[in-house]
């Protein structure tokens, strides 16, 4: 993870197309500018960014499903509980699954997990819509590779 | 067993916390209900949900924004509730 870059998922370790469910690995860096704010002498993940982690992990389940043809923006989170602390050098994985596919509009429910036990869950749901422009699209297509989405998946863009 | 428009307005009054009596068959969701794109991605979700259904959203916008359709051809609810109807219908099929 890079958090001052905002690129939460390291790696798509599974992607289940007809099950509709994906699962990422997310290793919280230990040092971070994020870290001196949040919180002086006692470092945490702030729970916006375990939430925009589960929204990018299910924003890549989205992205797969549609082969990368359209974008999926944020636009609500539902119910997010932060159960647990997690700290600088937590190995954490996030999972999402698909809960319904709307027309230009999809719903997820995402959980991570660090150290064994949940901490966090909510969810999530997005505007589906075309990419704005073409360097988002060739943006999110290279961080595709980088997270290992399968080339399968990217083809349809 | 609920109407489609009795569905349709209990969903719309409690997701966009709008007074029950505020909302008639002749109710324009937008216009006369003020519902935005936010709270109406609320609504599309529980009515497809609610009736095991995927409106076509993306295809009315268009129709719509091409001149084909005017909103109240899909916005006014009753107008809403026989295309949900019709979607019902054309899934059983």
């Amino acid at each position: 993870m890079r958090l001052e870059y905002f690129q939460m998922v390291d790696r798509i370790t599974a992607l289940d197309i007809p099950g509709r469910r994906i699962v990422t690995a997310c290793q919280v860096p230990e040092q971070s500018p994020v870290f001196e704010g949040h919180f002086p002498g006692y470092p945490i993940l702030p729970g916006v960014l375990m939430i925009e982690t589960m929204a990018q992990t299910g924003g890549w389940l989205v992205l797969a499903i549609l082969g990368c043809t359209k974008m999926p923006f944020l636009m609500q989170v539902e119910k997010a509980k932060m159960r647990s602390f997690v700290s600088p050098g937590q190995a954490m994985q996030a999972e999402a699954h698909l809960v319904h596919e709307g027309s230009g509009y999809a719903v997820v429910k995402a959980s991570i997990t660090a150290g064994g036990k949940k901490v966090t869950d909510a969810e999530i749901r997005y505007g589906v819509v075309p990419f704005p422009n073409e360097t988002l699209k060739a943006a999110m297509l290279e961080t595709a590779r980088r997270v290992g989405l399968p080339e399968e998946h990217i083809h349809a863009a | 067993m609920a109407s489609t428009y009795e569905t349709v307005a209990g969903i719309i009054a409690d997701t966009c916390d709008i007074e029950p009596d505020k909302i008639t068959p002749d109710s324009h969701a937008i216009n006369d209900l003020g519902i935005d794109s936010l709270d109406f991605l609320d609504v599309a979700f529980a009515i497809d949900k609610a009736f095991g259904i995927k409106m076509p959203l993306e295809q009315w916008t268009q129709e719509v924004n091409e001149g084909k359709k005017t909103t109240d051809e899909y916005f006014v609810l009753k107008n809403l509730c026989k295309n949900i109807d019709a979607l019902v219908a054309a899934k059983a099929a």
